[in-house]
């Protein structure tokens, strides 16, 4: 019983980690239509600019947070401007090209900086956050995850249904004709949204390298799970990226627990190719709502 | 061009895909503070009209090639759409699109872009002054709205743009006669009460005579007639083509639904 509960929470907390990452993923192409293959290093980026700040450099944790999300934020941002703008109106195929030439691009550009070590963080996680009930232990890593990614969510949930600039970016994936005859500035949105999926993916990416270790390929392959778990989810979900990301977390800590480490990384895609060829848009796809 | 003249186009043509021309030299006036109403049949170029003006023309791969549009003497020629918004002019597009996962509140907040960070509530206020059955939906989804709320709810959004010159593209289209009725009172109210210019997009001839000012007509991408509204009323032609009597009197039946399929786009 004791197993299973240890299983259930790391469960829930790797869960809400994918979750958050496949959130990025889902901002991006609900508001300008891009598939983003380049999702994997957003995330090892993220986490190379905690990691520089914090051992490198040596400065207080405050700070490194700050920094990666201001770094991340801009990062996001410049993307878009420089890739993606000059791509709007060229067919899908062409973008997603582009976004796989920027993952290798990316890559080989923290692997040129950081080489293909596994640094450590020191860790900075305070120790009261392990937690101990019965037999029941939780390292402190499980329990943060959690609650920043409960905090994050709540953040984004607020701002996309009461701030006005969240208002806009909603209305530009619902009907970008429409945002426009309002005078929506939807290039900004799709700015934004960049900045505000990049700043998601260094969350999870730091988290990521908190629990294995940064290193370039672990994270990046790592953040090629948001796409069973988008698929899952339903490309255009948000609320289904969380719950396809819980599953997804779910199934892989159980997995590895009851049968076999190995296997852990093969779940998620054999539930991918599932999913595909038995519900094509996934388990949570958006309903269309069609009046006539 | 006189001090009340709020639109001037002149002479323009409009070209989709760079090959399809569909306006051929259209100008036209609009005066400050008037109802002014374009008729004409399907594909006679009105919506084309009201897109080379709001800068929406980009977005369908359309380009104004000649002429000139002022608008209180500034020049709209192919300025995006985010330019045109600001300076007042905001288009309420054909077929009543909302945005269907937004709640009626949030797609009238949308209509604040042109000014974001500004204080809304009044706006909101007014809006559902004009619209009270709004009020009762907003924190339903749009998607859900029948046709007469979705009319209201999409001038309403315009509405909370303060606009100076707002562009009705057909909304008369597919609602039932008393509602045509209740929606062009409210329109007419708006241009007394706001001071808003309005240019009325019709196919419903009758109706929209009988609100506007002043009246053009179009043909295969030209304006064909023009004149007071009360002059075309009376005038044999319009009466035959676009009020649907003949000479005898005898009204045709011609309650045309047009299927809106849009394509998804992009910028
Ligand atoms: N995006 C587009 N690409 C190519 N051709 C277009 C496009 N939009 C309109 N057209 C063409 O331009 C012509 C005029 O269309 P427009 O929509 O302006 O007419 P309309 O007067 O508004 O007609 P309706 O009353 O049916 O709305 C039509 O022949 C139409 O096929
Ligand atoms: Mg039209």
């Amino acid at each position: 019983m004791g197993f299973f509960l240890q299983l259930l929470v790391q469960g829930l907390s790797i869960g809400c980690l994918y979750g958050i990452a496949a959130l990025g993923f889902v901002m991006i192409f609900k508001s300008s239509s891009v598939l983003n293959f380049a999702h994997g290093e957003l995330l090892a980026i993220g986490a190379y600019i905690f990691f520089v700040i914090t051992i490198w450099l040596n400065l207080p944790i405050y700070m490194a947070f700050i920094i990666t999300f201001v770094g991340s934020f801009a990062l996001g941002f410049l993307i878009e401007r420089l890739f993606l703008r000059p791509m709007i109106g060229e067919a899908l195929i062409e973008v997603v090209m582009l976004t796989v030439g920027l993952s290798a691009m990316f890559r080989g550009l923290l692997l040129v900086i950081f080489s293909g070590n596994t640094y450590v963080f020191s860790n900075f996680l305070p120790a009261w956050l392990n937690i101990r009930i019965g037999s029941l232990s939780i390292s402190s890593v499980y329990t943060v995850t959690l609650i920043i990614t409960i905090i994050f969510l709540a953040i984004l949930g607020f701002f996309f249904k009461y701030s006005s600039q969240g208002i806009y970016m909603r209305s530009v994936a619902d009907n970008q004709t429409a945002a426009l005859s309002l005078g929506v500035n939807v290039r900004r949105v799709f700015a934004l949204s960049w900045a505000i999926a990049s700043i998601v993916c260094a969350i999870s990416g730091i988290i990521l390298g908190v629990i294995n270790g940064v290193n370039v390929h672990a994270i990046s392959r790592i953040g090629l799970k948001v796409f069973p778990v988008v698929i899952l989810g339903g490309l255009e979900s948000i609320g289904g990226a969380i719950i396809g990301g819980l599953f997804i977390g779910f199934l892989e800590t159980f997995v590895s627990g009851y049968l076999s480490t190995s296997l852990r990384d093969v779940v998620a895609y054999v539930v991918l190719v599932i999913i595909l060829m038995i519900k094509p848009y996934g388990l949570f796809g958006l309903v269309e709502i069609e009046r006539v | 061009m006189e001090n009340n003249t709020c639109l001037l186009i002149n002479n323009i043509s409009v070209v989709y895909h760079d090959v399809i021309q569909v306006l051929k030299g259209v100008s036209l006036e609009v005066k400050k503070g008037e109802i002014f109403s374009l008729l004409g049949s399907n594909g006679a170029g009105k919506t084309t009209t009201l897109r080379a003006v709001s800068g929406l023309l980009k977005p369908e791969n359309g380009k104004v090639t000649e002429g000139s549009i002022l608008f209180e003497e500034k020049s709209l020629h192919n300025q995006p759409p985010e330019y045109i918004t600001r300076l007042g002019i905001i288009q309420v597009l054909e077929g009543r699109v909302p945005f269907k996962y937004l709640t009626v509140e949030e797609n009238l907040r949308v209509g604040t872009a042109t000014r974001w960070g500004k204080p809304y509530r009044e706006d909101l206020d007014l809006v559902y002054h004009y619209f009270p059955r709004l009020k009762q939906l907003r924190n339903g989804l749009a998607g859900y709205l029948s046709g007469g709320e979705l009319q209201m709810l999409v001038i309403g959004r315009a509405l909370m743009a303060h606009p100076r010159l707002l562009l009705l593209d057909e909304p008369s289209l597919g609602l039932a006669p008393f509602l045509v009725k209740e929606i062009f009172d409210i329109v007419k109210r708006i241009n007394e009460e706001q001071g808003t210019t309005i240019i009325l997009v019709e196919q419903n001839a009758n109706m929209a005579l009988n609100i506007a000012t002043y009246g053009y007509v179009m043909e295969n991408g030209k304006i064909v007639m023009e004149g007071k509204a009360k002059d075309l009323k009376e005038n044999p032609d319009v009466k035959e083509f676009y009020l649907g009597t003949t000479a005898k009197g005898v009204v045709k039946s011609y309650n045309e639904v047009k299927a809106y399929r849009r394509r998804k786009r992009w910028l």
